[in-house]
């Protein structure tokens, strides 16, 4: 078999964290009841009209600063006309020919580690669709038009990835610049980061490109990957047994582990771009990009250099604690606060992420409070509180947001300072277990467990047990 | 005089005045539309109920001194492709004959605001597509001064209403030429303002970078008022402008001295009918009289306005009109299978055959292949034709033309040729490719006894200097 390299594009979309839509006023909140969020304009009504919401606009430009794009200073909106019920007016609004960004690029790692760059074609502003729910009851289709309206970018690569490794490679760096931005959270799971995968196979060493399927329906990093590598090997058996690749947009299921056709080049719709009339051309002033620049956050990759140099944690740590700005912006206000930064780094890598995982929620849904946790390490610190209580706290802080003191007070999870009653319980419990103290003078270093546990259980759980440890073997 | 004959300004000064009731005057309305509407169609609704209901509470903030302005108590008819709240806005269109908005258009919002009772919807060309209003699904509306006639279009239905006194003054809106070529060919006053000068929010799209709604009138000091009324800085129209000399009525004066007139050769030459011609420049000669200059000159590009309006317009109507497609509102087919069936029976049945002819035409000239060739080609040229413009403005205060080559064609002569209609636009297309306002004043009638229209066309924001020099005129005239 001949050697193959693959090639890759990307088609990112972006739901963008704007509480409006792009052409309206109505919320974007996500869940909410069928048509609650609309109003004529994102319903297609006749004679209403679209301005757009500059939060859209700058959303935008901060993304193709941050992807090192060239920023149209005239830009324009066009309509891209297709038929379907979810689409409220028959065309979207979208950008053909001048798009809001050009011609950037964002440094990946590839297979070995080593560094290379991604080009960034173009990044354009456009509008979200509908969406339909199939009643098979009443064989109908209804129509959600909630999400109609909802700001969209659109991030083209140039055809610059090689593996499936660099694809989540350059998807994650992306997910964070964004993400630092504010612009959008970039759930895949939600959709509010949709990933279209343009691949084509060549022979090692060709400078020509093989033809190109699109693959759609990806909605994880996982998916992605089998995607690519199915597409790839789909693509090979087919050059290898003589055939040629079709070009064609493809629909990825994951469950399967397979795809299939949608449709192929030749029933490409004509959308018949072109300009808006309804909208006037988008004009960039040097102002307004300077603005935008100015409120730039740190980015990840200098986040995670200056934690390097100034906290003393493990770059393991610090790998986990900024894959979320919001988990990073809690570390640096709770470390503020005069909490240990490995301490609160501990909590944010075991219980937090523990918990995150067993709910199933994001980084970025965190909702602790750097006050509340800096209260827990030095509650922890001054041993107010051992570790099996200290979790519990935490627990309640991550789920109620409650204060650590509070709660612990109220549940009686603070560790009794009183020496005389500890050491009433250490005597009580050595009397009553005297096949324990037998077994420990008989070298069984463990027995002294059982001893343990009987005065944790006397102190309702509120002692230290290293304390305990201590006062016990001191009276054996 | 009956109510119904008065302007706007007479009647509301007799309300204020208490020589005539809200009431009185809403019923003098309705009874004069009960009795010619018949003959002439101008009404696809008439807002009986709601009319008489809206005239206590009008009356009663005029009582209060809470309404003063001259539009107060004052009924006004408005062109059907304005979104109006709880009453059907059909378009004149089978598609839409069951649409009633949730929502009311800027301009009548602006309107009943300042206290005029919207009396009832008028006719119109299906989606203000045609120049006679022919194609409507309601059936034609006819000239009152000639009921075997049409009344032009597309606001033929404002146009007539006025003319034959059943409403005090309308709104139309104006593409190509749907306000002035039906105020000239009905004798009324009609007038386009500046693009952007009167929100678009609720008006039915058909060329969207052209529309514009204006007012139609009995004399000019009614356009002046009613246009100061409508117009105003929208933030929900995108192309809505900001202006601050919006005071229209300011520029009702009799001054036209030193008044720099071009007359431009092309417009008065091949095509154009001798009797509309000798009625519009005697009354140039009027103006010239009361101390305006008159100079004939060149205006570049008039035979590429057509081309290209009808390109630009019907791009832009085909994708305007997309959403007329039975999913969410207004007509579906009854029997259809599946949803691309559904589409096509609906967009067959629901649409007559200009506006078919037009999604047609539009949706060549985009798609792609063509695009360049012609959706580009025709705003080169609008780019063109407004830079003409612009050189006749560094060099005159106004444009004077006739509204239209010829006066009202008879009934039907019209659709059996499609460009011969289009044709019929040449004198008012520009204006709309260029943006500028432009006004057409009564200037008598040919040997018919047909109105004739004379137009004054004039830079961006000048519809001052156009009132100034139409007031003059008609005041001469009395």
């Amino acid at each position: 078999m001949r050697e193959y390299e693959t090639v890759i594009g990307l088609e990112v979309h972006v739901e963008l964290a704007t509480k409006t839509k792009i052409f309206c006023s109505c919320s974007t909140a996500f869940g909410a009841a069928p048509n609650m969020h609309t109003c004529p304009v994102c319903t297609g009504m006749p004679g209403s009209l679209p301005v757009l919401n500059k939060q859209v606009l700058e959303y935008a430009i901060a993304v193709g600063l941050a992807t090192n794009c060239d920023i149209t200073r005239y830009g324009k909106f066009d309509r891209k006309n297709y038929f379907y019920p979810d689409n409220p007016q028959n065309y979207q609004i979208s950008q053909l020919y001048l798009p809001i960004c050009r011609n950037g690029k964002v440094e990946i790692s590839d297979d070995e580690g080593n560094k290379k760059f991604v080009g960034i074609h173009e990044i354009h502003m456009e509008e979200d669709a509908g969406k339909l729910n199939h009643d098979d009851w009443d064989d109908a289709s209804l129509v959600d038009y909630n999400r109609s309206g909802v700001p969209l970018i659109e991030i083209v690569s140039e055809p610059d990835m090689r593996s499936a490794t660099e694809v989540i490679n350059y998807l994650e760096k992306l997910r964070m610049l964004i993400q630092y931005l504010g612009a959008s959270d970039c759930k895949l799971q939600e959709g509010s980061m949709r990933a279209d995968v343009n691949l084509s196979v060549r022979e090692k060493g060709s400078d020509t490109f093989g033809t190109r399927t699109e693959m759609k329906n990806l909605n994880s990093f996982t998916a992605i990957s089998h995607a690519i590598e199915g597409e790839r090997e789909r693509q090979i058996d087919i050059l290898e047994s003589g055939g040629q690749v079709v070009q064609e947009t493809r629909r990825w299921d994951d469950v399967k582990g397979e795809s299939y056709a949608m449709r192929s080049k030749e029933d490409a719709q004509d959308y018949r771009y072109f300009p808006d009339p309804d909208l006037v051309p988008v004009v960039v002033s040097e102002e307004m990009i300077d603005e935008i620049k100015a409120k730039e956050p740190e980015f990840r990759d200098a986040k995670m250099e200056r934690y390097r140099s100034e906290f003393g944690i493990p770059d393991y740590d610090i790998e986990i604690i900024t894959s979320a700005k919001h988990m990073a912006d809690l570390f640096e206000e709770t470390v503020k606060l005069g909490a240990d930064p490995k301490k609160v780094s501990n909590w944010l890598m075991g219980e937090t992420m523990r918990l995150l995982k067993e709910k199933g929620q994001d980084a970025q849904d965190v909702k602790l409070s750097p006050v509340h946790l800096a209260k827990l390490v030095s509650m922890t610190e001054e041993r107010q509180l051992n570790n099996i209580n200290a979790k519990k706290v935490f627990e309640a802080m991550f789920e109620e947001g409650v204060s650590p003191l509070e709660y612990a007070t109220e549940h009686d999870l603070i560790t009794v300072q009183d020496t005389g009653a500890l050491t009433a319980a250490v005597e009580a419990a050595i009397a009553a277990c005297p096949k324990a103290v037998e077994d420990y003078h008989a070298g069984k270093e463990k027995a002294i467990g059982a001893i343990v546990g009987q005065v944790m259980k006397a102190m309702k759980g509120q002692a230290d047990p290293g304390e305990v440890n201590r006062l016990i073997k001191e009276r054996l | 005089m009956e109510i119904f004959e008065m302007t706007a300004a007479t009647l509301s000064g007799k309300i204020r005045d208490k020589e005539v009731s809200v009431t009185e005057a809403v019923d003098s309305i309705l009874g004069r539309i009960n009795e010619k509407d018949k003959e002439y169609n101008c009404y696809i609704t008439v807002c009986e109920d709601k009319a008489r209901a809206d005239a206590k509470q009008i009356q009663d903030k005029i009582s209060s001194g809470e309404l003063t302005g001259p539009l107060a108590g004052v009924p006004v008819a408005i062109k059907d492709n304005m979104c109006t709240e709880g009453i059907l806005t059909s378009c004149a269109s089978r598609i839409l004959s069951n649409f009633v908005p949730v929502y009311s258009s800027d301009a009548v919002l602006r309107l009943q605001a300042a206290g005029a009772i919207v009396i009832g919807k008028t006719n119109m060309d299906e989606f203000a597509m045609g120049s006679t209003t022919e194609t409507s699904w309601y059936g034609p509306t006819k000239n009152p001064a000639d009921a075997t006639r049409v009344p032009g279009g597309s606001s033929g239905g404002s146009a007539a209403a006025v003319a034959a006194h059943e409403c005090i003054c309308a709104l139309g809106s104006d593409t190509g030429g749907s306000i002035r070529q039906p105020a000239s060919y009905c004798g009324v006053v009609g007038m386009k303002p500046t693009y952007g000068t009167v929100s678009r929010y609720g008006l039915i799209a058909y060329g969207s970078s052209l529309d514009q709604i204006g007012p139609i009138t009995k004399d000019v000091t009614d356009c002046a008022n009613l246009l100061e009324v409508i117009s105003g800085h929208d933030p929900k129209d995108s192309t809505s402008l900001k202006r601050d000399d919006l005071d229209f009525s300011s520029a009702l004066t009799q001054d036209v001295k030193g008044l720099k007139i071009g007359i431009p050769r092309t417009y008065f030459g091949e095509g154009l009918d001798e009797d509309v011609k000798e009625k519009v420049l005697s009354a140039a000669k009027e103006l010239e009289k009361a101390g305006a200059v008159l100079e004939e000159f060149d205006l570049d590009l008039v035979d590429y306005a057509i081309p290209a309006y009808y390109t630009i317009a019907s791009a832009e109507a085909s994708s305007n009109l997309e959403r007329f497609d039975g999913v969410k509102y207004g007509f579906r087919a009854e029997e259809f299978k599946g949803l691309h069936d559904m589409y096509k029976k609906t967009r067959s049945l629901g649409f007559g055959s200009e506006v078919k002819r037009r999604i047609m035409l539009g949706s060549f000239v985009l798609s792609s292949g063509y695009y360049d060739a012609y959706y580009l080609k025709a705003l080169k040229v609008k780019a063109l034709i407004k830079k003409a413009f612009d050189e006749a403005f560094a060099k005159y205060d106004m444009i004077l033309a006739p509204a239209a080559p010829t006066t009202a064609p008879v009934l039907g002569e019209s659709l059996s040729d499609p460009i011969k209609m289009y044709l019929g636009d040449i004198y008012t297309i520009s204006v709309n490719l260029a943006g500028l306002p432009g006004i057409s004043v009564p200037c008598g009638s040919d040997s018919k006894n047909l109105p004739v229209g004379m137009q004054l066309i004039g830079d961006c924001y000048s519809e001052k200097k156009l009132i100034r020099a139409a007031y003059t005129y008609e005041q001469m005239m009395k």
